[in-house]
């Protein structure tokens, strides 16, 4: 390659037209497709455009707007900014342990511009690209050895310590998993992996014995939700029944009874997912698994294009996050693990999520705009 | 650039790795949606029909708060109301013009309707107007055939046949708030409302009763087809007052156009028979909101209507006091029946000069005489040898100054002050205070209330508490017979002493409050005047023969009678503040009179029963 071939290839236009042309339009378009998604749920489950689904179309609108105004944004820039996001993230959390909202048995959230927010979401953008800056700067060598992996192991625990304190085991879970993700897109060896995963599951019994009252009880109802049709289980088995009742077809849009007559706990938020499979049956459902699943699968692929360790660690932990909303949220309303407080992004009405996903998604998309961009630092032998 | 390919290299790998074990949880997911909605699906779709029975609750009546004659004071209203089912409606607006045609609906309103008939479903009835007149209604059911999808239905509302006279005592009730509606499911049901204030608020658990069920069919849709089962309700339980509402409504009238309150109490055990404030306000107003404007009318108001100013309002007990202090100097004596002070006109305690209310003094009086005159020399020496301490300890005796067991949440215990007090606030206690203290000024405030309770104390020497429960569901209140009330434990001949000064005050020829003698034949009544300053009397303005008529009405003196009657066997304690009233004497002791005359006449504390002739102006129109 000669010199003048790299400087075009690595330094291209980063005019602002011409990284409007970068982005990647096609996952825009994806985006648009689920936010339309949520609106029609919604729309049903408020039985007109209000109460939900305007409010969820403007939030996805301003969503939209700070996720082009990030991917225009350089991403050495966003760079610099990780470990100052990552410590921001820490003293949010710490905030919330003191003078937080208590909602629901725990106290996770902050009251902001008349929306509440729950830092542990910040936080998960902010450890990505704290841990992403941190294998960034390292060469692959480095990544095998010992005493380099303590810093960011402990960058991962003390955020996952602090959520699981308030406590929200969901959140806590997929914060370990999406670092984890980051570590292994680095490039750490199986069986280092192998042994902390084992070391965690001997340490389950020991975490039962320190989890709350409702969790335990959430884990019971789990395993047998009948055993309380009335109490913890109702949420469980009024969602099997809004699913099953959908069948192949559906009920039609508007038409779920479950939705409609109000058995559904918390429909809106949570168990959204619900109102999609009662009204537009396996049909339905399965078309919103395989868009979310298309948006996973593409925020990857961005991510194998990016020309820097960082922006690919970025976009990898960026896109395993939105899996693991997915996937949490579809496994727990179809009852196949316990229920927790995490909603459907970019589906379920209310809150920071939607809003978080979409700035981890400008992120994502930063990356990608600038996948040839060239750090100065990079892959310095330390 | 070897060692970025190879990091790039490793990362390909472990993103397509990754990407495999998110396609796989993908399709785990898929596999098991199949199985819950297609190879189940029929189990589930005979659960979601079961699920079509629902549960609605129904709303128990209130109970009532009746008089203690059992005269509603409180009582429920059927509030006819007209509703919209919007299916039935071929169309909602023309339904809506026709209706405004019969019944005008304002903008606001009609928006409204519009908005509540686009959230609902539409065969879920949305209110168009409460509390319909019985001309519209009949003119809504005459009209029915053009009113396509309008219903009347009866809700009930709260009703307070005595209005602004009892509003403090009785209360009001409200909507819920946001914070109550947590507690019990039922305070979500529309129309539903709570006790915001007074005895309203008090019995708040025993009035409210307990909420029915109705198991109702529904079909897939929500709509009823029929009711499978009914569990009624526990009404709330009915509250008998104190409280004689006629002679409330008597207290009220002889209190006339005045800012003024006066409490009768059963002085044998502390029943409250009256509690009247002027102005007051109208209670229902709370039950369907209270505008911005009303709400402004209120507040703004120098003479306060919202408050209570019977069981809240706080004034300088004035000479009233001295009742306490002749009391306080005759425990420690300090003074004795027989001993003699006089009066020159003032009295003179290092540089500072006190003034007697006479002007020219009063010579040489003993106690007895010193409360007929109501001496204020007199007095300054009483409390100078007595001491604030012992002072504060006996009126504390008496009730005044602190907390008294009545139910209402916003009473106030007023303020007598002590040496200690005074000494943490970082301030000395001078005997100058003292000496004011002797005739109730300076620091002191009391409540009407209390002011009655030491009527009633100082007349059967019982250390009675102000209540104005007589009977929860037919219960009779324990606190209602006068056994109930310990003696307060104080020398019956010091108590005679200042009984006999009280009865001179009023039916002796040069008492204070001669005006106040009962024009009744057989029956006496004791007292003792007050007057409260709001502001100091300057030495110019004195020696300018300062008059208090001429002052602004903010500024003038209120005044105060207590009194207890009939003096030989006291039965009724009273007392009357007038704010601004000027002199006690004046103004507050005929209307104590007034007052006096009808209790008496009445005697309710001794009926079960109203007096058949005073039923007919008693209950409302």
């Amino acid at each position: 390659m000669s010199i003048l071939e790299r400087r075009l290839i690595r330094e291209p236009s980063f005019g602002l037209t011409g990284k409007l042309f970068q982005v990647s339009w096609g996952f825009v378009l994806l985006l648009c497709a689920l936010a339309a998604v949520g609106y029609a749920a919604l729309y049903s489950a408020g039985g007109g455009a209000e109460p939900y689904a305007s409010r969820h179309a403007l939030r996805f609108a301003f969503g939209l707007m700070l996720m082009l105004c990030i991917a225009l944004a350089d991403i050495r820039f966003i760079a610099r900014l990780s470990w100052p996001a990552y410590v921001v993230g820490v003293a949010l959390l710490v905030l919330v342990a003191h003078m937080g909202h208590v909602g629901k048995g725990a106290q996770r959230w902050i009251e902001l511009g008349g929306m509440q927010w729950q830092p542990s979401e910040f936080m998960k953008l902010a450890l990505v690209m704290a841990l992403a800056a941190w294998f960034h700067q390292a060469s692959w060598e480095r990544v095998g050895n010992p005493l380099f992996l303590i810093p960011p192991v402990i960058v991962v625990l003390v955020p996952v310590g602090m959520i699981l304190k308030e406590p929200n085991l969901g959140t806590a879970v997929i914060t370990a998993v999406v670092g984890a993700s980051v570590f292994l897109g680095a490039g750490l060896r199986w069986w280092k992996i192998a042994i902390v995963l084992a070391a965690l599951g001997a340490a389950a019994p020991l975490a039962y014995a320190h989890l709350h009252d409702y969790q335990r009880a959430r884990i019971t109802t789990f395993l047998n939700p009948e055993s309380d049709p009335l109490g913890t289980g109702y949420n469980i088995i009024q969602s099997k029944i809004a699913l099953g009742s959908g069948g192949m077809w559906g009920k039609g849009f508007m038409q779920g009874t479950q939705n409609h007559l109000n058995f559904l706990p918390e429909k809106q938020t949570d168990f959204v997912f619900t109102i999609i499979a009662e009204e537009f049956g396996l049909v339905g459902s399965l078309a919103v698994l395989a868009l979310l699943c298309l948006i996973t699968l593409a925020a990857m692929a961005m991510a194998l294009r990016c020309r820097h360790q960082y922006g690919r660690l970025v976009a990898l932990g960026v896109s395993v996050n939105f899996f693991m909303y997915v996937f949490v949220n579809v496994a727990m309303v179809m009852g196949a693990i316990p229920v927790g407080g995490v909603p459907l992004p970019l589906v379920s009405h209310g809150g920071s999520a939607t809003i978080m996903v979409m700035v981890g998604f400008g992120v994502l998309m930063s990356a990608y705009v600038h996948r040839d961009a060239e750090f100065g630092d990079a892959e310095r032998d330390v | 650039m070897r060692r970025d390919r190879e990091r790039k290299g490793v990362f390909t790998r472990r993103a397509l790795l990754i990407a495999g074990a998110e396609l796989t949880a993908f399709g785990a997911l898929a596999a098991k949606l199949y199985q819950v909605q297609v190879a189940e699906g029929a189990k589930y779709r005979t659960l979601a029909e079961s699920n079509r029975i629902s549960v609605r609750l129904i709303a128990p009546p209130r109970g009532r708060l009746l008089d203690r004659f059992g005269v509603p004071v409180a009582a429920n209203n059927q509030n006819w109301r007209a509703l919209l089912i919007a299916e039935q409606a071929e169309s909602v607006g023309a339904t809506l013009d026709a209706f405004a045609r019969l019944v005008p609906l304002a903008d606001h309103e009609r928006a409204r309707i519009e908005r509540d008939v686009r959230r609902h479903r539409r065969f879920i009835p949305v209110t168009v107007r409460e509390f319909l007149t019985w001309e519209e209604m009949a003119r809504i059911e005459v009209n029915a055939p053009d009113l396509p999808g309008i219903v009347v239905d009866v809700g009930t509302t709260r009703r307070y046949p005595f209005g602004p006279a009892l509003a403090h005592v009785v209360g009001y009730v409200a909507p819920p708030s946001e914070a109550d509606m947590g507690e019990d499911p039922m305070l979500s049901l529309p129309g539903i409302r709570v006790g915001r204030a007074g005895m309203e608020k008090y019995h708040e658990p025993r009035l409210r009763g307990r909420a029915g069920a109705v198991q109702l069919e529904v079909n897939a849709v929500g709509r009823v087809i029929r009711e499978l089962d009914r569990q009624e309700g526990t009404p709330g339980t009915d509250v008998r007052l104190t409280i004689d509402a006629t002679l409330q409504q008597q207290v009220l009238g002889h209190l006339g156009e005045e800012s003024a309150s006066a409490v009768v109490l059963d002085a044998r055990n502390g029943a409250v028979l009256a509690m009247a404030t002027n102005p007051s306000f109208d209670p229902s107003l709370f039950n369907s909101g209270v505008s911005q404007a009303q709400w402004l009318q209120w507040t703004s108001n120098r003479r306060a209507p919202l408050i209570n100013k019977a069981a809240a309002g706080l004034y300088a007990p004035g000479s009233t006091f001295k009742i306490v202090v002749a009391m306080a100097g005759l425990e420690a004596r300090a003074i004795s029946p027989g001993d003699r002070i006089n009066c020159p006109g003032y009295l003179d305690l290092g540089d500072t000069r006190f003034h007697c209310w006479k002007r020219g003094g009063h010579g040489l009086l003993d106690l007895r005489n010193g409360i007929k005159n109501s001496c204020d020399v007199f007095f300054y020496e009483v409390a100078r040898r007595t001491g604030i301490d012992r002072i504060a300890a006996m009126a504390n005796r008496f009730g005044l100054g602190v907390p008294l067991e009545i139910e209402l949440a916003g009473a106030r215990s007023g303020f007598i002050p002590t040496r200690e007090w005074r000494i943490a606030q970082g301030k000395a206690w001078n005997i100058g205070d003292t000496i004011v203290a002797g005739i109730g000024q300076g620091f002191l405030q009391v409540t009407p209330l209390s002011l009655a309770v030491m009527a009633a104390r100082i007349a059967t020497g019982r250390a009675v508490q102000p209540h104005l429960t007589l009977a929860v569901g037919g219960v009779e209140e324990p606190d209602n017979s006068a056994d109930a009330w310990p003696s307060m434990g104080l020398s019956a001949h010091a108590m005679n002493i200042v009984r006999e000064g009280m009865w001179a005050v009023v039916n002796e020829q040069n008492g204070t409050a001669p005006i106040a003698k009962l024009p009744l034949p057989d029956v006496q009544m004791a007292g003792k005047t007050g007057s409260s300053q709001v502001r100091r009397v300057s030495r110019e303005q004195r020696e300018h023969g300062f008059k208090s008529e001429t002052l602004p009405w903010e500024f003038r003196p209120h005044a105060l009678f207590v009194a207890f009657a009939p003096t030989d066997r006291p039965r009724y304690a009273c007392a009357v503040v007038v704010e601004h009233g000027n002199a006690g004497a004046a103004a507050a002791a005929p209307v104590a009179r007034d007052i006096m005359v009808d209790v008496l006449t009445r005697d309710p504390a001794n009926r079960r029963q109203p007096p058949p002739d005073r039923v007919a102006q008693g209950s409302p129109a």
